[in-house]
Formats: structure tokens, sequence, C-alpha cells
């Protein structure tokens, strides 16, 4: 199976973001394709040719601006992190088995969501009729994330049942509290699941948009990677 | 299933008060918005620093209904310490953020940006609504702690560590107090890091026909780079403020030391850092302070341009030097720090850097000073406010040098040198841009022109007012002045008095000036001349537009440019300039380099 979007314009032109179109009068409802993209460097004597080559939708832009905003973000959390476990009073503690199920399940909803990537691509290629609703697939990969998020419940739970809360020591500080920034992240990837879901029953989805998704949840997988690893490391 | 257009989200123009005037979504609307939370802050924030200017000239006079604000922080009328130190902290909290990022950043970006890359809108209107009404909230939250507990917390803007984090054993306002600032900061970084996504995405997605990167204004690239610099800065604030409140409402130990004793009481805290909290904390506020002046040095340059009618000296080299002022940025940050007790080879590794930012700002200040030289400057309010902020900018940058120094600055760091520093250099210079935006964009913005006269008479008063506010607070600093005190007993600050009288007539005037300003706005906005599509004579694609611009910014076509930005001095059809979006070729006298 390929990504068959760019040829099927004509099949099913409501769902695929249309090539620009060369026109100096550009009809006004194109608000939300830009038209200047950032690839498109007019030199100084103005050849207006080389600007009207297609610019991607801000979605694609946005998604790394947000991207960018959450590593800053788990940055501080994480030059805090190395800050603070330099000193005397931090407890290393074994981190509750839990963990690792869950980790398998947000790498397995990675994958699913491609799998669903797939099969949406496959969807838009040909008549809708002759092929299965892809939904399937982000409704299991929208599974496997809640999943997750409960899966790390269970992990606090187990670790107030040690005795380990939020106070407690600041290595059960920082494990909250990166688990809990995290898990609010994956909520958030959730959510944007359920819109792509919803645009996709409605056949307004736009290529851009499940990209943008997808990148955001790949992103979280490899945050939990590097989450747990700094978790783990008892350097 | 039914077909929806994939357009079925563009939004015409809404028709309600509501949506039109109140949870708007068009930027324009959102730009106002965010100017009149500004205006209403400077307000507050004004009125503070008068309090607190009366409370250092005259230590026991009675400000009348001043214990209406805090019966305890000022009872029979007259101010406490502790009193003086909240309402400098909020004085610099409300100055810093909610007037020096709003107005300058948020405010005229808004409005200007999507219009000068030639866009109907910023791609997310919706984030964009919801960055302005949380900035608001943000406010809210700050101000109600005036009215909460024992008043605002008396921490200052910085909020160090371990006083910021112990709680209400610190003294007054440090419990709920601190909470209340921390989370107004963190609502407030929320708001920004939305603004900031909407900012990039315009720059980067939806410029129009024709607009390369290299065609767009100064102030543009301004607002790019703040924006680039605002997502860096905020995206860390945001965690630290979390970690804060953590510490007061969750019993965490993330800022406050092993055995601290504050007021007879051991506290329960053990092995915290309190130097992370400045790290983490001048991580974002030294790029904040930038977040504060780039705006202007664009804003500056475009209005500067528009009235000299040429181009600046060399555009890209501007453009570079902002770019090269936000990276460096980053990297000077410790030099707030030099008196930390963090290790001294750092204060060697940051006070380089320190020294290396000044030859992108002088040669900022250069390229504008060339491009001045021999010009037939257009006198009018907005060019008087673009020369104030050059001066401002000069005064307030040539005291970073002795700063930068850490020898030096052990001396002058805790003193009024300090404070007449960055007041002259972010504060004063970053409020001269946003007069000259007002006096510049006011027509496009409003329809109307303002008062020229009036405009004059508030710059030769405010320029006059600032430079005698702000020049002595140096001596004051030389001659060991400490700052952050409430009042000087001290004999060696005796003869020191008198300086410290003239500042607050200084300021009591100064401050009064800004009146003029405030009526000639509100005036204007309702009787002002009626204003034409373009009175400065610009080029940009601000001017190319009707006066005030339609819902969708250019009324349902898309203009396309043919131009560098700044195409003055050149023979045209209208006049000395062509129009970015104006196809008439012209010989250009001078190529934008």
């Amino acid at each position: 199976m390929t990504l068959a979007y760019e040829g099927s314009v004509a099949i099913m032109a409501t769902t695929i973001p249309e090539p620009p179109k060369i026109d100096p009068h550009r009809s006004p409802d194109q608000n939300h394709s830009g038209n200047g993209g950032w690839r498109s460097l007019v030199p100084g004597d103005g050849d207006l040719q080389v600007a009207l080559e297609y610019s991607p939708p801000p979605s694609s832009t946005a998604i790394w601006v947000v991207l960018f905003a959450i590593t800053m973000m788990f940055a501080a959390f994480t030059s805090a992190f190395i800050v603070r476990k330099a000193s005397q009073d931090w407890h290393t503690f074994t981190l509750p088995s839990i963990l690792y199920f869950n980790t398998l399940l947000l790498l397995a909803s990675s994958a699913t969501l491609e799998v669903s990537r797939r099969r949406v691509a496959s969807f838009m290629g040909a008549l809708k009729s002759q092929v299965e609703s892809p939904a399937r697939w982000l409704y299991i990969t929208l599974v496997l994330g809640l999943l997750f998020v409960a899966g790390q419940y269970v992990a606090w739970s187990r670790l107030r049942a040690e005795g380990l809360y939020l106070a407690t020591n600041p290595s059960s500080s920082f494990f909250y509290l990166l688990t809990a920034t995290h898990a609010l992240h994956v909520l958030g990837g959730l959510g944007g699941l359920i819109y792509v879901i919803r645009k996709l029953s409605k056949l307004t989805l736009r290529r851009s948009q499940l990209v943008a998704t997808a990148r955001y949840w790949h992103f979280m997988g490899i945050l939990w990677l590097y989450l747990l690893l700094l978790l783990w490391m008892k350097l | 299933m039914h077909d929806v257009s994939p357009h079925a989200v563009h939004h015409g123009a809404p028709t309600g008060f509501i949506r039109k005037h109140v949870f708007s979504i068009d930027h324009k609307v959102i730009g106002k918005q965010y100017y009149a939370l500004a205006l209403v802050a400077v307000l507050v924030g004004m009125v503070l620093s008068w309090l607190m200017r009366i409370h250092l000239g005259w230590t026991n006079f009675a400000i009348p209904g001043l214990h209406f604000l805090s019966s305890t922080g000022a009872p029979g009328d007259v101010m406490t310490p502790e009193y003086y130190l909240q309402l400098m902290t909020m004085h610099g909290t409300i100055m810093v953020f909610f007037v020096l990022t709003t107005a300058p950043f948020a405010a005229f970006g808004n409005f200007f940006l999507p219009i000068q890359v030639g866009a109907e809108d910023m791609p997310f209107p919706h984030f964009n609504m919801m960055s302005f009404w949380v900035t608001f909230v943000a406010f809210l939250v700050l101000v109600a702690s005036f009215f909460v507990g024992d008043g605002p917390t008396l921490g200052g803007w910085t909020q160090y560590a371990p006083l910021s984090a112990v709680g209400a054993v610190a003294g007054p306002g440090q419990g709920l107090g601190v909470v209340l600032w921390a989370s107004s900061i963190a609502i407030f970084c929320v708001g920004q890091l939305l603004g900031s996504l909407n900012f990039i995405t315009t720059t980067l997605d939806m410029r129009t026909k024709g607009m390369s990167l290299m065609r767009l204004p100064l102030s543009a690239w301004a607002w790019f780079i703040t924006s680039i610099m605002g997502l860096t800065a905020f995206a860390v604030l945001m965690p630290a403020c979390i970690l804060l409140i953590l510490d007061h409402v969750a019993g965490t130990s993330f800022f406050v030391s092993s055995n601290e004793v504050i007021n007879d009481q051991v506290l329960p805290h053990t092995g915290g850092s309190t130097l992370l909290w400045q790290h983490l904390f001048w991580f974002f506020g030294h790029p904040e302070v930038y977040i504060a002046i780039i705006p202007g040095l664009g804003i500056v340059s475009h209005v500067l341009i528009t009235n000299m009618r040429r181009p600046m000296l060399s555009h890209r080299v501007l453009i570079y030097s902002m770019g090269a002022l936000a990276v460096l940025s980053y990297m000077v940050y410790g030099h707030h720090m030099f008196v930390s007790g963090m290790n001294p080879f750092s204060s060697l590794a940051f006070s380089f850097p320190t020294l290396v930012i000044t030859i992108p700002s002088t040669i900022v200040v250069l390229i504008w000073l060339g491009s001045l030289y021999g010009s037939k400057l257009r006198i009018n309010t907005a060019s008087l406010f673009a020369l104030g902020f050059i001066s401002m900018f000069i005064s307030g940058g040539v005291s970073g040098f002795f700063l930068a120094q850490p020898s030096i600055d052990i001396m002058l760091h805790a003193t009024y040198f300090v404070v007449g520093h960055f007041h002259m250099v972010m504060g004063v210079a970053a409020m001269f841009g946003i007069f000259a935006a007002t006096y510049f964009w006011f027509p496009k913005m409003a329809g109307r022109m303002m008062n020229e006269t009036l405009g004059k008479i508030h710059f030769w008063l405010s320029f006059v007012g600032t430079y005698c506010i702000f020049m002595p607070f140096h001596y004051l600093g030389i001659a060991g002045n400490i700052r952050r005190y409430s009042s000087f007993p001290d004999d060696f600050l005796q003869p020191l008095i008198p300086v410290h009288r003239w500042i607050t007539v200084a300021a009591l005037i100064t401050g009064a000036a800004q009146l003029i300003f405030l009526y000639n706005l509100i005036h204007s906005r309702f009787w002002g001349k009626p204003a034409p599509d373009n009175p400065w004579e610009g080029t940009s694609l601000e001017w190319s537009t009707a006066t005030p611009p339609p819902f969708d910014n250019f009324g349902g076509k898309h203009p396309v440019v043919y131009h560098d930005p700044y195409q003055y001095g050149v023979q045209s059809s209208v006049g000395d300039y062509v129009m970015q979006t104006s196809p008439e070729q012209v010989k250009t006298e001078r190529e934008e380099k």
C-alpha cells in the first residue's frame, strides 16, 4: 500500500488540499492554506514563479512549534531533575513494573497509528465503498492510549500503596511530576485522535491534520522512552 | 456520509456584539484587546510607582486613602516597609509581563503581522482568541492578590527562592500571594505560547504571493524573532512556576534547602536548591527583556524609514542583528547571578557573551544613526518617539557595559545603578517604542488621526521627564544607594535624600504628562480627524488596505507583492515611494541590501 493522496484529487476532492492554482486573483476561501510558504524564497528581482510553489498548511509547521515548546518544558524539568538529584536527600526507588507494560502499550499504539495512516491513505485513494473504513485502527490506537493513561494511574496507586507520595522524597516528586505532565500531554494527543476520527467520519479529514496528530503521538512515545530512561537511571 | 466542503471552517465576519468585540477571533480585535489590557496595566503600574516614589522621598508621608487598599499594609495611610516591597513586586510584574510583553509584541503584532504578511487572519484564530483571554485571566489573578489575605507577594518580580518558596512564614503575601503570583505567570505563559504559535505559523506559512522572508518589513521580522524567543522562554518559565506552586501547596522541596530557619521556625523542607530557581527564572528572564525590546527595534526602524523616506543602510544586517540578539540573550542570563554565589568561573562564562551582545546592539544603533545622517526626517510625534527610543536605548545600553563585568557588578548589583539601567534600556525605551507605534499606527487601527500638537507636547514632557527620573538613579547607585529598601535611615545615605525627592517630583510630573496621551488617545478615537488609507505615505501592506481594515484585511482580494518593503526615494506615479503591492516598475535609487 502506498500513500496515494496526491493522485486522487478527482475522486475525493473534499478530503484533500488542492494544489494551488497559479492565479494572481485567488479566491478568498483559501485562507487556511497560505501561499508564500517558507520554502518559497523569492529572489530580490521579484520572480513570482518561485513564490507560487505549494506551501505546507500551517498545521504542519504548527506541530513542530508545539513539539518544540514541549521539548523546552521537559528540558527545564530535566535540568531541575539533574540539579536536585545531586543533593544528598535523594532516595532512589524501584519503578513499578507496570511502567514497562505501559511502555509496550504506547509503542504498540504508535504502530497501530501508522497502520491506520496507511489504511486512511488507501481509503482515500480508492472508492470508499470498496475499502472498509480505516477508523477501526484509529479506535485501537485510542484504546491503547487510554490504557496507557490508566496504566500510569495504576503505577501511581502502587507507589501510594508503598507510602511514596508527591512530597515524600524529591525522587517521588519528580516521578509524579514528570509522569503526570506526560500523561496530560498524552490526553491532549487522545483529544487529537478523537478529532481525527470525527473528521474522518465526516470525510473532511485533511492529510496535514492526520500527519500532525501522528507526529504528536509518536513524539509522546519518544518522550516517554526518554522519561523512563531518566527515571530508571540510578547514576 | 455527507460531503462537507473542506473550506467550511472559513469564518465570515461576525455580527453579534459578543463575537465581534468580546470573544472575537479577528486578529485586529484581539490586538486592540491586548492594547486595552496593556493600557489598564500600565496605569496600575504607574500609580504603584507613584506610591513608591512618594514613600521613598517622604517616608512618613500619609497618602490619603492608602489604607483602603490595605489596612495592614498602610495603617494610618503610611505604608509599611513590607507593603512597599509588595507594591514594588506588583509594579515590576505588571509592567514586565502585562505591559512590555503584551503591548509591543501581542497588541501591535496581532494587529499588524497578518496584514504586513498579506494574510486574512492568523492560521489558528481560536487559539489567538484564547491567547488573549488567558492573558486577561492571568492579569485578574495577579491583581486579585491585592485583595486577598495579607496582600500580594513581596518577593520582587524575580521571586527568588527560598523567600518565595517557604510560605506564609516568610512575611506578608508569601503564602497565598506567591501562589497567586506563580499561577498568574503560569497562565500568562500559556497565553504567550499560544500567541507565539500563531505568530510563527503566520510568518512562515501565511505570507501572500511574492512576500518572501526578506521582503517582510522590519517590524514583522521583529515580531517573528520575538515569537520564537517567547516560545523558548515561556516554555521554561511555566514549569518553573509549577515547581514553585508545588513547593507551596504540595510540600515538595524543589527550591528550599534543608534546615532553613525563618522567624524562629525550622522549615520541614529538605535538600532543595535555591540557585535552581534563579537558573530557571533567568533562562526565561533575560530573553524576556529582549522580548520586550526587540519589537521596539522593529517598530522604530519601520517608523523611521517611513519618515526618512529611505531604507536603512542595510536591511539584512538589521535583521541578522536582531536574530543575534535573540540567540545571545539565552547565553547571557547568568549575568543576573554574579552575586548569587554560583561558581566564579560561570561568571566569566556569562560575562563574555554579555559583552558580545553589545556588538549586535551597537550595529543596530549605528545603522539607525548612519541611515538618519543626512536624511530629511519628517518630524512628527511617531518619529520623535522613535528618536527618543534610540536615545534611551543608547543611554541605558551604555551602563550595561559596566554591569557586564562581574568585578564592577559586585559593587553595583544591589544598587539603584541597576534600576536606572534596566528602566532606561528596556522599560522606558520599550515604552517609547509603544508610543511611536501608537502614534504611527493609530490612524490604521482606529480610522482617525491623533492630535499631533498634543502628541509633541507629550513627547517632550516624557523625554525630558524620563531623563530627569532615571539618570539620577545611576548617580545614586554609584554613591552606594541600595535598592529594594523602602527608606534610607543610614547616615551615609542622608545626603542622597534630596536626589530621591527630585526623582519623585519628576516621576509625578512625567506620570501626569501621560494623561495628555490618554486624553489624546480617547479623544482622537471618537472625535479625531478621519484618517486616509495611507497618511504617512508608507509602502508596506498595512497601508495598501482600507482604513480601518475590513474583517478579512484586504476586502476579499489577496495582495500580490512586487517590491522590497521600503522602496522610498524613487520616482513613481504616486510620489517618492512605491508600495509593495504596486506592480509599477521603477528605477530604484538604492538597492535594499
